[in-house]
């Protein structure tokens, strides 16, 4: 698709007048995208204090009175979910998303600014919702973060009432919030570049927060009216997801309904939604490489189809969740299939990922560490994918804690430490200050070791048999005395980790005022967002005259340039810049 | 330049602790051997992958770190590589994924000579069903589950007369012949897993799920539950105890079929009064009870949990801890009781006026209130007691015997022996508690009503 005339228009910008627009009512998608990272990032505080009570539990069971079976359940639920949709899927889009995508396309802002900020604002009521479940009678919901009727709604579990209704609620919202977002990402990457933006000359980070964002908006439904199916059956007693149930002894007056109805549509969303986290992480772990190894990514076309095919595949590999779900077991041999298809296309990004750096110049700076922890995480968490995709082989590792194992190390180590590189790469553009470098080597070696320490033995428990979701594991025959040693060796580990994100925070707010001057560019990055006349950008980002892209975004080390790196916006005249080998 | 060392010492370290880690399958006891090495191939093809990446990784990391004067080559894209390592991979792929396809083909293939056996889950207990001699399950309902008919069979249908019902969370069965499992629930999502058998699959309320497996080693097993099912998800638990074929057969004789099953309305309480004499001594008149003479009160409590527990003292499953004093003394009474003596004594306890205990501990009922969030998933929000959780009565009973019962679990002293299931349950969940919590809960426990 060639350039799109909405980009030259003089567009009228909010013009922000007081402390109030500016920072608080603000529709710059710079301040929105700083509110919607400090908040995802409280909230996933949270979550991670409520990681910590459980490992504390699992390593030392029957120790902490205030952790019962009730509450460690409502734990695992609040943590999941919060992990999942408020604090990642709301950091890389709503955060991500939001700063770099209008900066990289070379935009003023997004398309519709007050619809981003109300975006925001709607996204922090569900999260406000969320957090209110915890202090209703009967506490949050205890279901898990799957939320698999009967049970949410059935008094066996904790948070029955009010709990899953403030969750299905705020998920309700959530999605309004998403919605919102979404389309004006998609629409500003499509409507909104600038002049000389093709398609094949956005970076990655664009294409996988693009992507992202489409599989966001077509997954996001299937959650959405599963929740209000959900709250229709607990509130007015309809049975979309209910058969005829004996609960507490009594008969109730549900019929008819379907469990794995539910799982279905839940699934349909959930799939996508690891690759609505996944890829944001791809695109910009791509960059921060190509940046920090002074090389152009390594087959960027095919980086991007294999975005496009991972996205398109993501929608019919859903019931792999559901091997032992007493679906029809037919369905095994399509979705086994699916999945393991699915593994080709991620291959070719890691291979893409090493080949980058082979022939490189590699600054080993902080994001460059983040960026090779996530190649080695994420080779192992999308390796042990291969087994839990793989029908069989998911009959006896289904529910164990080699699943806890793996999608941790998929899900959520691989795309954390995405998420840390990309803080310490684009901080200094986002305040103009660089973060501590001593300190950003302490956080990564603490959390990326840690992380392993944490969920390496987890796959060999679950290949023992070790179930997951269990509050103790008692007396079992077949678990051995060194099973409970090894979950208080993780215990600590987990506790390493939590202690080093300290340092994390702290090297935030003490760069604020004492970090390093950055300048403008002090990567050498060939990005629009670095070549902002001011740092860090103020609002319209572009001063005067909109930016013109004369090449892709992976000019590095051009045979014959002086520069090692060439800016997008360099005309090809200009000294230095002579367009050699630019392919797309 | 350590990260490079130290992505090559993760993978060492990885492939040590595969070696070496003492966690690997349990000893297979079930004809799905091909499952183990299905995940054998499995290991092997993403082992090379794992190890492959990482060390050339590690290599490229030291071989074109930053040093002075040095660039970047430029090269965009190399088509030719890219098409052989796509290739490569979809071998890698195809070389699991067709094991994989075809053990999932047997695993749904079920023997024509498969036995078959219904497992019935529920919140949290397990009970199974046998089809009896006419070789076929009765149809069962959700509507017709009832405290006389736990399993919901449908009594208008005559080939459920004969099935064998299995009230206990313990399943025999026979070595060497193929199974199918016939999965059902009552009410929640759960999930029969033997980790040793490998296979396992969801019970879904409303359907009927199926696996199917052939023990191939006699001895006994953990049924665990692998999908959440609530608060006591963990403490779900059941056996399977494989025997060889005459052991089996003559444990089935001994299960009772549906239309033998007992109805337990059928004590007769005239009956009861006479064989309470010796119970009043110490419980007293009205089954008050009488903390000096360690006698709980009994008035008031649901009658087929005191039926229970005397069929427990009588044989043995309670009260025979070297610790448990008291418990002791009531086995000793229990033992002078036949199963209709006790039908009889607990009908007549049931028409014993319930007043409430007096309260002898104190503590903090606030705090207790959050405590009993747990309980309350078993034992109702008021403390009523509940029938199918096998959950007893707690409100307006003596608080002493609570208090000293909660630390009999916790301790071991009770809910140990093997065929005690509620029991095994109870004590998980007495784990969980404090001895400090035990006064804060009780005290919740005294202000229901």
């Amino acid at each position: 698709m060639a350039y799109v005339a909405i980009a030259d228009r003089d567009v009228h910008l909010h013009d922000p007048q007081t402390f109030v627009t500016k920072y608080i009512w603000s529709q710059d998608h710079k301040v929105i995208a700083i509110q919607y990272s400090v908040t995802a990032i409280a909230v996933g505080l949270v979550a991670l204090v409520l990681s910590g009570m459980m490992r504390l539990q699992l390593g030392f069971p029957n120790t902490f009175s205030f952790i019962t079976p009730s509450n460690y359940l409502q734990f695992i639920t609040m943590h999941g979910m919060i992990m999942v949709i408020y604090l990642l899927t709301a950091l890389f889009l709503g955060g991500f998303g939001n700063y770099l995508v209008p900066l990289m396309v070379g935009a003023r802002d997004m398309v519709f600014p007050y619809m981003n900020m109300l975006s925001y604002r709607v996204y922090l009521l569900s999260v406000l919702v969320l957090r209110a479940s915890c202090v209703v009678p009967g506490g949050p919901t205890g279901a898990g973060w799957t939320l698999y009727p009967p049970q949410a709604v059935l008094p066996g579990t904790s948070g029955a009432g009010l709990g899953i209704i403030l969750m299905l609620v705020s998920l309700a919202i959530f999605i309004v919030a998403f919605t919102m977002g979404g389309l004006n990402y998609v629409t500003t990457i499509l409507q909104a570049r600038c002049r000389g933006m093709t398609l094949l000359r956005l970076p990655l980070t664009v294409w996988g927060i693009f992507m992202a964002t489409i599989l966001g908006l077509l997954a996001f439904p299937a959650l959405l009216v599963s929740a209000i199916m959900m709250i229709l059956d607990s509130v007015l007693g309809t049975s979309f997801f209910m058969p005829a149930v004996v609960s507490m002894g009594k008969g109730l007056k549900y019929d008819g309904g379907s469990p794995v109805l539910f799982q279905h549509l839940f699934w349909f969303f959930g799939h996508p939604e690891v690759y609505i986290v996944a890829l944001p992480a791809f695109g910009i772990v791509s960059d921060l490489l190509s940046v920090h190894a002074r090389k152009n990514i390594f087959g960027y076309r095919m980086m991007v189809w294999a975005i496009l095919a991972i996205g398109c595949l993501s929608f019919v590999v859903w019931a792999h969740h559901m091997y032992v779900s007493g679906m029809n077991p037919y369905f095994g041999y399509f979705f086994a299939t699916t999945t393991l298809i699915i593994a080709i296309p991620t291959a070719i990004k890691v291979y893409n990922w090493v080949l980058t750096l082979w022939h490189g110049d590699i600054h080993l700076r902080v994001p460059m560490l983040f960026a090779i922890g996530f190649i080695f995480t994420f080779v192992h968490g999308g390796l042990t994918g291969l087994f839990l995709g793989n029908v069989t082989v998911d009959l006896p590792l289904s529910d164990t804690y080699f699943v806890v194992g793996h999608f941790h190390m998929v899900m959520g180590v691989s795309p954390i430490l995405v998420v840390f590189g990309a803080i310490y790469h684009w901080y200094p553009k986002i305040t103009g200050r660089m973060l501590n470098e001593a300190l950003g080597k302490l956080h990564f070696w603490a959390t990326f070791l840690g992380a392993y320490a944490v969920y390496l033995p987890m796959h060999y428990l679950g290949i023992l048999g070790v179930p997951r979701r269990y509050y103790a594991l008692g007396d079992t025959a077949f678990i051995p005395n060194s099973v409970h040693d090894v979950n208080v060796a993780i215990t600590v580990a987990a506790l390493v980790i939590a202690a080093a994100q300290l340092v994390f925070l702290f090297n935030l707010v003490w760069s604020l005022a004492h970090g390093r001057e950055a300048g403008s560019n002090p990567w050498g990055a060939t990005t629009l967002e670095w070549q902002t006349p001011d740092t860090p950008p103020k609002h319209g980002n572009w001063g005067a005259r909109l930016p013109v892209a004369y090449r892709w975004a992976y000019e590095f080390s051009v045979p014959g340039a002086r520069s090692d790196f060439i800016p997008q916006n360099e005309p090809p005249e200009a000294p230095g810049g002579r367009e050699h080998g630019a392919k797309p | 330049m350590a990260i490079a060392l130290v992505l090559i010492l993760l993978v060492a370290g990885s492939l040590l602790f595969h070696f070496f880690s003492p966690w690997w399958f349990t000893p297979i006891a079930s004809n799905w051997q091909m499952m183990d090495e299905t995940v054998n191939i499995t290991f092997w093809v993403t082992g090379i992958v794992f190890v492959a990446v990482n060390l050339f990784m590690a290599y490229a990391i030291f071989r074109y770190r930053h040093r002075r004067g040095q660039r970047a080559e430029y090269e965009p894209e190399n088509k030719k590589l890219e098409w052989w390592l796509t290739a490569v991979t979809t071998l890698g792929v195809v070389a699991m994924l067709t094991p994989g396809l075809f053990v999932w083909a047997k695993f749904i293939d079920v023997p024509r000579d498969a036995t078959v056996v219904e497992a019935v889950g529920q919140q949290w207990n397990w009970s199974y069903r046998f089809p009896g001699n006419d070789g076929t399950l009765g149809a069962t309902s959700a509507r017709l589950i009832n405290r006389d008919n736990p399993f919901g069979i449908d009594p208008g249908d005559a080939k459920g007369r004969d099935d064998v019902l299995v009230f206990s969370p313990e399943l025999h069965l026979p070595v060497g012949k193929p199974v199918k499992l016939l999965l059902r629930s009552k009410d929640v999502t759960h999930d029969f897993t033997v980790p040793q058998f490998r296979v396992k699959m969801d019970l879904v309320p409303g359907t009927v799920t199926f696996m199917w497996f052939t023990p191939t080693k006699t001895g006994s097993y953990d049924v665990l539950c692998e999908e959440l099912c609530g608060v006591a998800h963990f403490a779900m638990r059941g056996r399977v105890v494989v025997d060889e074929e005459p052991v089996f057969q003559a444990w089935l004789a001994r299960q009772p079929t549906f239309s033998q099953s007992p109805v337990p309305a059928a004590g007769d309480a005239a009956a009861g009064q006479a064989a309470f004499a010796p119970c009043a001594a110490c419980h007293g008149a009205k089954g008050e009870g009488n903390p000096s003479l360690n006698a709980p009160k009994l008035s008031g409590q649901e009658r087929w949990y005191l039926a229970r527990q005397l069929t427990n003292f009588k044989h043995g499953i309670r009260g025979a801890a070297d610790q448990d004093t008291y418990g002791k003394q009531m086995a000793a009474f229990a033992s002078t009781l036949d199963a209709a003596a006790i039908e009889n004594v607990v009908a007549y306890i049931e028409t014993l006026p319930d007043e409430q205990a007096k309260p002898a501990l104190e503590g903090n009922a606030e705090r207790g209130r959050s405590l009993y969030a747990t309980c309350a998933a078993c034992h109702g929000e008021a403390g009523e007691g509940v029938w199918s959780t096998h959950a007893p009565r707690l409100a307006r009973m003596s608080d002493w015997y609570l208090a000293r019962q909660l630390r009999n679990f916790r301790q071991g002293v009770r809910g140990g022996h093997p065929q005690d299931f509620p029991g095994a349950q109870m004590a998980f969940m007495a784990k969980a508690l404090r001895e400090q919590s035990i006064n804060d809960l009780v005290a919740y426990i005294n202000s229901l009503r």
